[in-house]
Formats: C-alpha cells, structure tokens, sequence
C-alpha cells in the first residue's frame, strides 16, 4: 500500500494563547511554539500501523515555508519513508481550494493508494481533504475512526458521527480519507528518531515542478479571503473571581452549595 | 443578483434536524425574505412527513425519493446534488458530520466558492458575501469575504441561529424524484455500531466534574475524582482526554460524545470548543477554571476562576471536605 500523508505546520494550541494582532491583519506570531498538526499525526501513525501489516511505503507532504520541513522530518521520524515539501512564494495566502490543487499536484506526482489528511486543522474548516478528493475524482471519506484493509481494492472505514456513534461504509481503493483524533495512540518520537532522519533528502517542489499555474494558487487564485482578525464583543461572560486560591475556593463554595452543587 | 438559495435538510425518523429550521434564519441573513428552497432526500413514508414539517418555513420543498437515498451517504447526496442544482446555486447545509463530509467536495465539483463553519453572516455588497468564522478551538474570530456570483456552498455552525419557527411559509412540496439518476459511487453506508455504554450514564447526572486537556497527565485524573467524591459528583471528559485514552469514551461530553443536562458543571482545564459546548443542554450553572484567560470556556460560564486547574482544585476539595 502507498500512502501519502498530508500534514500541515500549525501553532500549538496546546502551548499557546492565540491573540488576534492589534491591527488585526493576522493573529500575534510573536513567542509562537509551533508543532504539527494533532489530527495530522494521527493520520501519520495510522499510515505507518497500514503499512507494517501489509506493506508498501508512507510519503508526508506538506504545504508551507520553509519551516515546515521541520514538521516533515518529524513525522518521517516516526517511521515515514519518504517526505516531500511544496514551497513556493506563490502559495502564499492560499485558501483551501489553493491548498488543495498544490497536494494534488504531488499527487498526481507519485502512484498512492491511499491519502490521507487530518480532519481538521487550526482553522476548524475540515476542507482539504474533501477538496483533494473530489480534484482527483476518488472516494472520500472524512472523520474516519477506524480502518480495516480487506482486500487491495478495498478498505471498510469507520467514521466518528454525531452521539458518539460510528458509521462503517466500504471503500474503494485508491481513495482520500480525512483522520480523526483517538483512532490510535501516535508513537513518541525521541531525539534518537529525529537524528536518524536528520539526513534524509527531502525533495522541495514548487509550481514549476509540479507544472501548477502561479495565479490559481496562493493570494491570487483565493476566492475566499480573510479581511481580518477580531476579539469578538462578548455578552457578559463569566463573574472572574478574585483573591487567594483560598478565598477563591471559599466564594465557589458559597455559589456551588446555592446551585446544588455540592451534595 | 446572486443565485437562488438551497438548504440541505437532514433528518432522521421522521423529524427534521434542528439545522433545517436554523438554516431557515440564516438563508434570511444572506438576503432578507430569502426565497429558500429546502432539499430533503431519503426513501419511504418517513420523508413526507419529514417534508411536510419544512414546508412551515420554506417556500419551496424539493422531495427526492429513492431506494438509494435511504441512508444519506454524502458521496452519493453530492452526486445527486451536482446534477439537480442550478448553475448559481447557494447551498446552505449544517456543518456536521454530515456537511464536513458533503460540502467540500461539492464545491469544487460546482466550481464555487466553500464558506465553512459561518457564525455569522454580514451582509452581501453586489456579490461579496461577508461572514464570521473562529479559528484556533473559538481563541479568535475572523471576517471572510467570497465572490458568490457563481454561487456558493456554506456550512452553518449548528446552533448558532436561532430556528425559524414562525411556520408562516407555507410552502409547497414538489416531487422531484424522477430526476434522481444513477447515484452509485465508491463508498458504500454499510451500518451504523453504536456507542459503547459505559459504567456510569453522565447524561443522568445532576452535577459533573469535567475535566479537559488542562489535567496534562494521567495521573492527575485523580485531582478530579476526588473533588467530584467530595462534591457527590460524577467525572466527565471532553475530548482529548477520551483520545489519550485516560478515560472512557462513555464520560465523553460533546457533539461526538454524549449529551449531558447537569445542573451544575465544572469545567476543570476545558477550552470549551463548540463541540464541546454542543453537548451541553439545559442550560447549566457553569463554573470554568482554567489558566489561560482567553480560554473560550470563559464566554459561557456564569463563574470563572483564572488558575492552573492542579492548583487550584486541590485546594477546592480539601475546603469541601473540610466543611462536612
């Protein structure tokens, strides 16, 4: 089975506030830790598992800056073969259909069996995938949970929907998936599995490799453009409460016992 | 003038979905007094009661009856789409499981611009759509613009506009399903397992000690459970917490896991996405503690404490426990 992974560069939610810029034009880059994807990791260990059971080989892609073959390196550390960067200064700005027409460039670069993309990223808008799909006119199918092969031309795939139900569907080979946090536990990656691929090649491509036009990418080919970041006015918010942990400890007390609460 | 506006309506034993009347409010939001046609597709008796019931808030209701609509495979619910919508189409739809799995895809097939997860609509000037969106889990909101001349496909946060239940349209239902082709496709819906169930039934509790990924580590689960002992509560989870496999999937509250209607809960390092929040009825009395003061949790609740959450409940439980 060859499998390309797509992962994405994002700052770590985890490890960080996000602020909107005071002027409003991208969110404070300042003091950023950055990490991969979470979903995308997810999709990385699940390809890996793929492949140690039947064979074949991982690719990672990912659509950034330069930064982000750091991210690359890191999931081919985990037990990726292979790992490309699509960089280039006209993919810059791009929305999701930009992101989407560079993967499937590189796509139609190699021969896979199988993609996969993360559910999700930090934008929430849970795109690529489907986008990538239909560009390549395959099946897709997106919050997947659980992937069982069954044969070289089909998978059963589970998809994480509403009440915590699961819906299994048959899939047909080759075909995108977009992969859900939780269906497996992603491997820890040391320093020793970093070093190991601290040499391997990691091809760069951009428009002309991938014989993709400048303008229907990036800035120029968005139909969909963000004018701004804001700090939404809220209603009244939560009563912050003030003082010692102690103190604080007390109040909530008082407020819990009112409220039933505390039994 | 931009195109006409469609709204995909989901359903399921007979009942329309809370998205099909809340995607009524917000086609008006694109244009006032939107005339909206609804699009319901299944098989058999339960979609004309299912039409009938959208035709109070939509003008037009086009029905799609077809052994091979009975279960709605967005692979097969796109294919029937890209042939039955008009050039300009905006199609509205709700963005959940379904939608994610439906709507990017369409767009591109459509050749039109995706909108997805809109909060809130701005207004169109000439054929500029302008929308609300958050990014980064609710930690920031953001202002998209798309050129929606040649039509649109938009996902509408669930929950988020009110539902239009004036029931004043009075609508006509009108047979489309003689122009369902062939709807075969390389997925196939082969059954639905449900959730597991577990030791304890959150949805039944009064009161829930909530943890998220503020806890940091497995071993710190046992912070909650002993506040929760102290309380007379019950432990539940949100998300990442059920991922790390620290707790079962059971405790897990949100639009993926279960619905709970608390009285109280405690919101103990939670973000409060809207997944998670999308699991939260009843309107509870919320308490958040969490140390990051943007933390969107803190828009929702009635009581916040700033603090590290392995600070501050420690101290929590041992007043509790103290008082007793």
């Amino acid at each position: 089975m060859e499998i390309l992974v797509c992962v994405k560069r994002v700052p770590d939610t985890a490890e960080n506030e996000i602020e909107a810029a005071s002027d409003g034009s991208d969110i404070e880059r300042d003091d950023l830790v950055y990490s991969v994807n979470e979903w995308d990791n997810y999709a990385v260990e699940e390809a890996i598992q793929i492949v140690d059971k039947v064979g074949g080989s991982v690719t990672i892609a990912s659509v950034g800056d330069e930064d982000a073959e750091e991210v690359v390196r890191r999931e081919m550390a985990m037990g990726a073969n292979n790992g490309i960067l699509l960089t280039d200064d006209a993919f810059e700005g791009s929305d999701g259909k930009g992101i989407a027409t560079v993967l499937k460039a590189a796509v139609d670069k190699g021969n896979y069996d199988l993609i996969f993309t993360g559910a999700m990223a930090d934008d929430g808008a849970g795109q690529v995938g489907g986008m990538l799909a239909a560009m390549l006119d395959l099946p897709y199918a997106s919050i997947v949970n659980k992937i069982e092969i069954l044969d070289d031309k089909k998978l059963k795939v589970g998809r994480e929907i509403e009440g915590g139900n699961q819906e299994m569907n048959e899939i047909d080979l080759p075909c995108v998936l977009s992969i859900q946090t939780g269906i497996n536990e992603p491997r820890y990656v040391g320093i020793r599995g970093i070093r190991k691929v601290a040499s391997a090649e990691i091809p760069v491509w951009g428009t002309s490799d991938l014989g993709i036009a400048a303008d229907s990418v990036g800035e120029a080919g968005a139909r969909v453009k963000r004018v701004d970041y804001f700090v939404p006015e809220l209603g009244e918010g939560a009563e912050i409460l003030e003082g010692t942990t102690e103190e604080m400890s007390e109040k909530l007390i008082e407020l819990l016992k009112a409220k039933g609460g505390i039994k | 003038m931009a195109g006409q506006i469609f709204a995909y309506i989901a359903h399921k034993t007979g009942k329309a979905d809370d998205s099909a009347l809340e995607l009524a409010t917000a086609a008006g939001k694109i244009y006032p007094d939107a005339p909206t046609t609804a699009i319901v597709t299944g098989a058999g008796a339960d979609l004309d009661a299912v039409c009938s019931e959208v035709a109070q808030s939509y003008k037009d209701v086009w029905k799609f009856d077809h052994d091979a609509l009975a279960y709605p495979n967005a692979e097969a619910i796109r294919k029937l789409l890209i042939g039955i919508l008009p050039q300009d189409a905006i199609l509205l739809a709700p963005h959940d499981t379904f939608g994610m799995d439906l709507c990017p895809g369409l767009s591109i097939k459509l050749d039109t611009v995706f909108v997805p997860d809109v909060v809130d609509f701005e207004g169109l000037e000439g054929n500029t759509l302008k929308v609300v969106r958050q990014e980064y889990s609710g930690q920031v909101s953001t202002h998209l613009t798309g050129d929606i001349a040649n039509g649109a496909v938009i996902t509408v946060r669930p929950g988020v506009f009110q539902p239009d239940e004036s029931g004043s349209a009075g609508g006509q239902v009108i047979d489309k399903s003689s122009e369902v082709a062939d709807l075969t496709t390389g997925r196939r819906f082969l059954e639905i397992v449900a959730a597991e169930v577990g030791d304890v039934d959150i949805t039944k509790e009064d009161v829930l000690v909530s943890v998220g990924r503020g806890i940091e580590d497995q071993d710190n689960i046992e912070i909650a459970e002993e506040l929760a002992e102290a309380m007379g509560a019950v432990v539940s989870c949100s998300r990442p917490i059920v991922d790390a496999k620290w707790l079962e999937k059971s405790r897990q509250v949100g639009t993926s896991g279960q619905t709970v209607k608390p009285k109280v809960y405690l919101a103990l390092g939670i973000s409060g996405s809207f997944q998670h929040l999308g699991g939260l009825k009843g309107n509870p009395y919320i308490v958040a503690v969490n140390k990051n003061s943007k933390a969107p949790i803190f828009q929702v609740a009635d009581v916040g404490i700033v603090e590290d959450l392995l600070d501050f409940v420690p101290v929590l439980t041992e007043k509790i426990q103290e008082g007793k």
